[in-house]
């Protein structure tokens, strides 16, 4: 199998199975949520708090007061990693045409070499936000298999397409199949793993916001 | 100065035949540097090349063709009379190409077997076209099969040229669902040194450039892991393309007739191949360094890489899935939909169950408890 056929197959067969896997995890895990359902709370709120749910997937994005001096590895590493990796995935020219294949919608692009710099944020972010996660022990306690696994299957889709775009340790064919084999790994990985949150995270922010207003707690 | 006015001349060598041509010594070492420079070689070898060159032999050469529509043929011919790619043609003997030589018939098969016989060991074999393992009648030279012409003159041969995507990797006819069963040079000989020379065509300096080196040298150039000569396959398009920048800007065509196609911006977004084909089109180029597919407007398809014809549409870019659909997506939406609806009633039927066999705690638990 030369370099090419590893790629066709990359483009081909490999994304199509991770494609088709995604999407049946991301809509399965999604009616698994919203099919759990709660009991209708009869209780008269506690506080009238309209729009409590919404305030707070905008309010828990930002860093409480005080919080960003105390942990600001955490906070900065965040923010930088999340938007990196947001332009690397939304604004390379190469993956609008992939996005615009599958769904028809398309967006301007951003010049490559700013790709490329907001992928080298996004990675130092993550090396740093896995050192703090380490070293800190409380954090380090908190993590299990499954949060080094994320961060694993996250780090090397920016790793290998950086290393492709620049020539580095593969010749550039090999590398953009090793590039699409792992995006191909984290399309897979994501749906049962924490990084689901792609998608849960301002639903449980919504849900919260909520029945803690209900509940009197400011959001 | 002429080579017939100062550089010895032997009988019987490429010299000999330079002087009898009134091909000067300046444009003799002319041509030798272009050739030096696009093999990546230092300047000073020039010189020895053309001492090299001079001194050898007429190189016999057998040219084969077999699954292939002539393209290869027609680009070597092509080279730009009277250029400097012409000379090659006095630097070797062609001694048999269905195409280019007049005998025909018995009198063709008969020249081949000659040059055989008085070049055992020595002769270059060049193929263009895939060989049929379907079927030997697929494709017949006077009653041969390609596989059997091949594996007889292979024999003898010195050293063998697989020119064109055909020969190299199978090409076209090699192509999903590759009806006649076609496979490369390489996949049939293997005590032969080979280099791979693909393109469809490949360009002609390339294939002139391989033979003067092995005319020079005696050997094969230094090889990539496809076995094609890495100094003139050593780099992808993209990477050598004068639209390299507006890609690293972020400015594509949309259309090949937009304003943006019109200021000659990247191809990318229309399909080119660039970045995934390694061959020498953007600095070479072709009729005579005039222009190279994508300078006239189109994207690279690909064609010197193994099995490009099946690796997906010329049109897509190469971020594009192969064969994944908005309509696959779908599919798969509706089946997470189904599992996630089976899921949800099993997990409330789960629930039910729960609640139904639950027993409540009550005041007279709650005495025994006591108690």
């Amino acid at each position: 199998m030369t370099h090419l056929d590893l790629l066709t197959f990359a483009r081909g067969s490999a994304l199509n199975w991770a494609l088709i896997i995604f999407v049946i995890g991301i809509v399965l895990r999604l009616f698994e949520i919203f099919g759990l359902s709660r009991k209708a709370d009869l209780a008269t709120p506690r506080t009238h708090s309209p729009g409590s749910g919404w305030r707070t997937m905008l309010a828990r994005s930002i860093p409480p007061p005080g919080m960003l001096k105390r942990d600001p590895v955490t906070y900065i590493g965040g923010y930088v990693f999340h938007l990196g990796l947001l332009f690397a995935i939304f604004f390379f020219a190469p993956h609008i045409e992939f996005f615009r294949s599958m769904t028809g919608l398309h967006w301007p692009n951003l010049p490559t070499a700013l790709v490329d710099a907001s992928v080298v944020a996004a990675m130092v972010a993550l090396g740093m936000l896995l050192a703090h996660r380490l070293n800190n022990p409380v954090k380090r306690m908190l993590s299990g298999f499954g949060d080094y696994l994320a961060w694993t299957v996250t780090l090397l889709p920016l790793l290998t397409g950086y290393m492709a775009y620049h020539h580095l340790l593969f010749e550039y064919t090999l590398m953009l199949s090793l590039h699409l084999f792992s995006v191909e790994l984290l399309l897979v990985v994501l749906p049962f793993s924490k990084l689901f949150h792609t998608f849960s995270v301002f639903i449980s922010r919504w849900y919260n916001g909520d029945i803690f207003g209900r509940k009197g707690v400011a959001s | 100065m002429k080579i017939t006015q100062k550089a010895e001349i032997i009988p019987g060598t490429v010299g000999e035949g330079l002087a009898q041509r009134g091909v000067t010594r300046r444009e003799f070492l002319q041509y030798c540097s272009t050739l030096a420079a696009l093999l990546a070689l230092p300047p000073a070898m020039a010189g020895a090349m053309a001492e090299a060159i001079s001194k050898a032999r007429r190189q016999s050469v057998i040219w084969l063709s077999f699954q292939e529509c002539t393209g290869c043929t027609e680009s070597i011919t092509r080279s730009h009379s009277p250029t400097l790619e012409n000379l090659i043609f006095d630097l070797i003997s062609l001694d048999y190409h269905h195409t280019l030589q007049a005998a025909s018939g018995e009198a063709a098969e008969q020249a081949r077997m000659q040059a055989m016989k008085d070049n055992d060991g020595k002769y270059l074999l060049i193929v263009d076209g895939s060989i049929p393992l379907g079927n030997p009648g697929y494709s017949c030279i006077a009653g041969i099969s390609n596989l059997d012409m091949l594996v007889e003159t292979a024999k003898g041969a010195a050293a063998i040229v697989a020119v064109g995507t055909c020969a190299a990797f199978g090409g076209l006819p090699m192509a999903d669902p590759n009806p006649t069963g076609a496979v490369s040079v390489g996949d049939i000989i293997k005590d032969k040194p080979i280099i791979n020379v693909p393109g469809c065509p490949p360009i002609p300096v390339v294939m002139t450039g391989v033979l003067a080196h092995f005319l020079t040298f005696g050997g094969l150039p230094e090889m990539d892991a496809l076995g094609r000569p890495k100094s003139f396959y050593g780099e992808t398009i993209h990477d050598r393309c004068y639209r390299r920048p507006f890609y690293d800007q972020g400015k594509f065509a949309q259309s090949f007739d937009d304003e943006a196609a019109r200021k000659g911006w990247c191809l990318f977004k229309l399909g080119c191949k660039g970045p995934v084909t390694y061959n020498a089109c953007a600095t070479t180029k072709w009729n005579d360094g005039t222009s190279f597919p994508i300078q006239s407007g189109h994207g690279c398809i690909g064609c010197s890489e193994p099995n490009f014809w099946d690796a997906g549409s010329f049109y897509q870019a190469l971020s594009m899935p192969v064969t994944a659909t908005p309509s696959m997506l779908a599919g798969a939406a509706a089946v997470g939909a189904a599992a996630g609806v089976a899921i949800t009633w099993h997990n409330r039927s789960t629930k039910a169950a729960a609640k139904a066999v639950h027993e409540k705690v009550t005041v007279q638990d709650l005495t025994r408890e006591v108690k």
